[in-house]
């Protein structure tokens, strides 16, 4: 395989993989301060498009994106609140059925808002057959401004973690609930904050990729499953292994066009997802011992 | 003290002869298409409560299993291998009487797999991966066991859809009658819609009983002390693994059962049938039903996939499910039938099955 | 015993009726959407039109349409309900030929017409006597590809198919017409419906330096990824689609991408420039601008799929009044139709009804469609 072709490949799959990971740390963040998978955080990134497209018809897209971010933050509010708040038992089974349900509702919510169409804000820069040579690979400027974003999310989201007093108190709250209670932390709000948290990230995401994977009503259980895989695979919990285990299983992919026929693409991040189940459910970053302790 | 636990069997097995008869006598013999298909769906739901609601683990791959069965079931016996009928391995079939020598519509000749055989080889299958998956799977808990299933049910999925043996993303049409012997027959025909009618809900009573003495045995009590709490049932020297690993691959015979059944019955496969959806789907109608609760199973089981099939949701099929789900999980997270009404209802039957 | 109960009951009633009863299984919602949706549109929008005229002949049409959301089991259960339960007159629909082909069997024994707006051949060949369909073949399509191509001297091609009954019709068209026309396929790849991004395949398929020009046949929207990732990669390689590119939607999805993708398709794309003695002139334009002045979006071909289904219904039951068996027979029969997938000429051992001159090759330029000319 000649050099081009291998970046080229490698620059697909970096721009899936990051994506795969910012889907993955919004569930590591919801995971860390509840307990409960979020089986609806593929219809934040679709949210997030589907609402930016629309008032990008009679506003400028910055604006745009903005505030469909601070929507989908809302609407993941008003799903804390909602449904899971003021819930007295989280058991397991009962968080995974309710946020299915919340997937589909929101999933066929959409359907009915924006229609079955295909939809997608237009490029940032430039437009559909712009691209810049890279190390002899031809790349969509979209894709950089993915990449940009993105990296940007996941450094800004762990300085946040680590500098700021709630970030702190996120994180008091993950690792021991009763003892951050007893510390005066409102443990009710942290949560709430996780999903606001984990809905704008997922927004930005369904926002920057728009143009170069389009919206569409049903994207999300798609996104969701390749995301819980990065976040297996990585750990669940742990945000910084799964921006590596994004970027493995992005450029797995993309380089598996080569041995694996495409139809087959999407069971091979189902199958390794089983493979790390049955071998390493920690994870292949992390020990059982680090997986007991919830970091993000 | 057994035979009480045949009584609300009876009361099914009544009602199920009443609804015919009502059928016929108000010439709506029609709602016998929906009811036979619900049945066979009302068969992978219950195998799937012992599983969730008695054994304690969660399944959302289980339309795979359908699907395996059904698929399975389905190709064998629409293949027409009468352009290899020279082949020594056909002719060795065909001698060894597996084979069924028959007619399509249009009337040209067609060779295909016996549907007993097919049938044979779809359960086998079934409970073989069921068999192989179930003991890594099983270990897992929690979240891990829930994407590990899902993971499963998803590569089903994407294997018919993309394989041409299984029709790909049309699924497999024009699947025959299913001959169960001389004069009976699973059949989409509507001359026969009360026999098959009645061999649907035959297969669900005969499951029932057999999933009744299941969980009123000492496997029964086993498989709750699971789980109530593995580790303890583990100390009181029950094989918690081996019990739940053959939980696993009985509920997955049922549904695969239910597969095979259905496809001929519909003549017809689809991908929908393995989706994730469908999964889904059947593990909300267990919780509907109240989790360890057989017939409410049953019951909301025949009640949404009645209204679904019939179509009543419209656009909204999808949307009526997820927001049944959310509500009974918010409000009644131990299954409609234990709220107020259904409460006193369940207690008057608890005096007639009382007594264990 | 109550299945010959109900016949007694219900046999002629429908024949008599003041409305005649027409059935419509489409998947508005689910992953075929895209087709249902618009089909479904289509067929409340004229259904209101011809009773608000009065009905056919005086005789009003009562439509019921049931969202099967692209499941066969659904389409099956819809099926029967139609046929024994309302005793439609005729069915329309369903969308796919996946669940076309479950009910194909259900119509003939119960004898209702069943105007289905699925491609595949195999809905008509083998010929069922109650079983018809309005879009054009998939083999003629590829045809005209093919014709295309070998005009402008292409011989060597890859093919991109994606996973959906659609997709596997078009492969299965693609790899067998080809030797007929001497074409050879040198790279021949399916990819996932919901494919996301297709830069991979293209750098793969464009690393074989035979490979004159790529046809890609999906639904939406790797249609439009495809044409992306092909022309951002700097590979001008023209590039060629299935009919099912029949949406200016997808044009502006693909953005400047699109330009010069050639593709055949029905004229309802190209309805304005037709010369204006065109037998279709009249009737698409008319279908285009009720259709996008009631729904504001743009007309698609799918929904002419379903458009023509209720319009040669409708003619038939003009010409031979509420019998079925007449209907069934006068359909058979017709003749010299104009709809919008081209004019329809059915006959006994031909119950698609279309001919090959029912595509026209269409290209796109400066973001709009426009006839294809070398």
């Amino acid at each position: 395989m000649s050099f081009e072709l291998l970046t080229q490949y490698l620059f697909a799959g970096i721009t899936y993989g990051i994506i795969y990971a910012i889907v993955a740390i919004g569930f590591n963040i919801i995971y860390n301060t509840t307990g409960i998978i979020n089986f609806a955080q593929g219809e934040f990134v679709m949210l997030g498009g589907m609402i930016s497209i629309t008032l990008n018809t009679f506003m400028p897209i910055i604006p745009a994106i903005a505030l469909a971010v601070i929507a989908t933050m809302i609407v993941g509010a008003l799903i804390e609140t909602i449904f899971i708040r003021w819930l007295d038992t989280h058991s397991v089974l009962r968080m995974i059925i309710i946020t299915i349900g919340l997937s589909i509702l929101t999933r066929e919510a959409a359907l009915h808002i924006w229609g079955e169409n295909v939809r997608s804000l237009p490029y940032f820069i430039g437009n559909e057959t712009s691209s810049i040579s890279i190390l002899g690979a031809r790349v969509s400027p979209q894709v950089l401004w993915v990449i940009g974003v993105c990296s940007l999310l996941v450094l800004g989201l762990s300085a946040f973690f680590r500098y700021t007093s709630l970030g702190r108190e996120m994180r008091a709250c993950a690792a021991n609930r009763r003892a951050a209670t007893l510390c005066g932390i409102n443990a009710k709000n942290m949560v709430t904050l996780s999903f606001v948290l984990s809905a704008g990230l997922g927004a930005v995401a369904g926002c920057v990729m728009s143009p170069i994977t389009y919206t569409e009503y049903d994207m999300g259980p798609g996104l969701a499953i390749k995301g819980f895989t990065v976040a297996i695979i990585g750990g669940l919990g742990n945000s910084m292994a799964a921006v590596a285990a994004g970027l493995l299983l992005g450029i797995i992919e993309a380089l598996s066009i080569i041995v694996v026929p495409l139809a087959f693409q999407d069971a091979i991040a189902t199958t390794i997802l089983l493979i790390i189940l049955f071998v390493r459910p920690h994870g292949i970053f992390g020990s059982s011992e680090v997986a007991s302790l919830k970091e993000f | 003290m057994m035979s009480r636990h045949y009584i609300p069997v009876g009361i099914f097995l009544v009602l199920v002869i009443v609804v015919q008869f009502a059928t016929q006598v108000t010439a709506t013999g029609f709602y016998l298409t929906q009811l036979t298909m619900v049945a066979y769906y009302s068969l992978v739901v219950i195998g799937l409560c012992l599983l969730m609601g008695y054994a304690g683990q969660i399944s959302l791959g289980h339309a795979g299993f359908f699907a395996i069965g059904g698929y399975i079931s389905g190709a064998l016996t629409t293949h027409n291998l009468i352009g290899i009928k020279d082949h020594p391995a056909v002719s060795l079939l065909e001698r060894a009487g597996l084979l069924l020598e028959r007619q399509d519509l249009y009337g040209s000749a067609l060779l295909t797999v016996e549907p007993w055989v097919a049938f044979a080889a779809a359960i086998v299958t079934a409970a073989i991966i069921a068999f192989a998956i179930g003991g890594p799977v099983l270990k897992l808990k929690g979240h891990y066991l829930a994407m590990a299933t899902l993971g499963f049910g998803i590569i089903i999925y994407r294997i018919v859809l993309a394989s041409y043996f299984f029709g790909a993303a049309d699924g497999i049409s024009d699947v025959p009658a299913f001959e169960l012997f001389p004069g009976l027959a699973v059949s989409g025909k509507k001359d026969v819609r009360v026999s098959n009618y009645y061999i649907a809900w035959g297969l669900v009573i005969f499951g029932t009983i057999l999933l009744q003495n299941l969980i009123h045995s000492r496997i029964g009590r086993a498989l709750r002390s699971i789980h109530g709490s593995e580790e303890a049932a583990n100390a009181m020297g029950v094989n918690t693994a081996r019990l739940k690993l053959h939980t696993f691959v009985l509920s997955a015979v049922f549904a695969a059962v239910a597969g095979v059944f259905l496809t001929h019955y519909n003549g017809g496969i689809g991908p929908s049938e393995a989706g994730v959806m469908k999964s889904v789907r059947y593990v909300a109608i267990v919780a509907v039903g109240g989790m360890a609760h057989l017939w409410g199973a049953l019951i909301m089981g025949v009640i949404l996939n009645f209204l679904s099939l019939r179509g009543v949701f419209g656009s909204f099929d999808d949307a009526v499910f997820g927001t049944i789900l959310i509500l009974i999980m918010l409000f009644a997270p131990n299954g409609i039938l234990r709220l107020g009404l259904g409460q006193k209802i369940r207690n008057l039957l608890k005096k007639d099955t009382a007594g264990d | 015993m109550l299945g010959s109960l109900a016949v007694v009951a219900a046999g002629p009633v429908s024949s008599h009726a003041e409305t005649i009863k027409v059935g419509a299984i489409l998947a508005v919602t689910g992953p075929a959407s895209f087709l249902g949706g618009p089909e479904a549109r289509t067929l409340e929008m004229m259904v209101e039109e011809i009773n608000a005229a009065g009905g056919i002949n005086g005789t009003k049409i009562d439509l019921k349409i049931d969202d099967s959301g692209g499941n066969p089991e659904k389409a099956i259960s819809f099926a029967k309900k139609f046929i024994e339960e309302d005793q439609v007159f005729a069915i329309i629909g369903p969308s796919t030929s996946g669940e076309t082909m479950k009910i194909k069997g259900i119509a003939e024994e119960g004898k209702t017409i069943l105007l289905s707006a699925a491609a595949a051949e195999v809905i008509v060949n083998p010929v069922a006597k109650y079983v018809f369909k309005t879009p054009q073949k998939d083999s003629y399509a590829v045809q005209k590809i093919y014709a295309t191509m070998k005009d402008s001297g292409i011989s060597k091609i890859a093919i991109l198919t994606d996973n959906t009954g659609f997709g596997s019709a078009g492969k299965e068209q693609l790899e067998k017409i080809a030797p007929e026309f001497g074409i050879e396929i040198l790279a021949n790849e399916v990819y996932d419906k919901g494919a996301t991004d297709l830069t991979a395949v293209v750098t793969k398929i464009r690393s074989n330096a035979d490979i004159q020009a790529v046809v890609n046949w999906s639904i939406v929207p790797a249609q439009a990824i495809v044409a992306k990732n092909m022309r951002q990669s700097g590979w001008e390689a023209p590039l060629f689609q299935s009919h099912g590119f029949g949406n200016i939607k997808y044009v502006e999805a693909a953005g400047a991408a699109a330009e010069g993708i050639i593709f055949p398709a029905g004229r309802l794309l190209v309805a304005d420039v037709l010369p204006a003695d065109h037998p279709q002139k009249e009737l698409l334009l008319k279908y285009k601008k009720d259709y996008e002045s009631r729904f504001k979006e743009d007309a698609s071909t799918f929904g002419g799929h379903a458009y023509d289904a209720l319009l040669i219904l409708t003619k038939a039951v003009e010409q031979a009044g509420t019998d079925r068996e007449k209907v069934r027979d006068a359909i058979e029969n017709m003749k010299n139709v104009p709809g919008t997938g081209g004019v329809f000429n059915f006959s006994p051992e031909d119950h698609n009804g279309l001919a090959l001159d029912s595509f026209e090759m269409l290209t796109v330029k400066d973001g709009k469609f426009a006839v294809y000319t070398k």
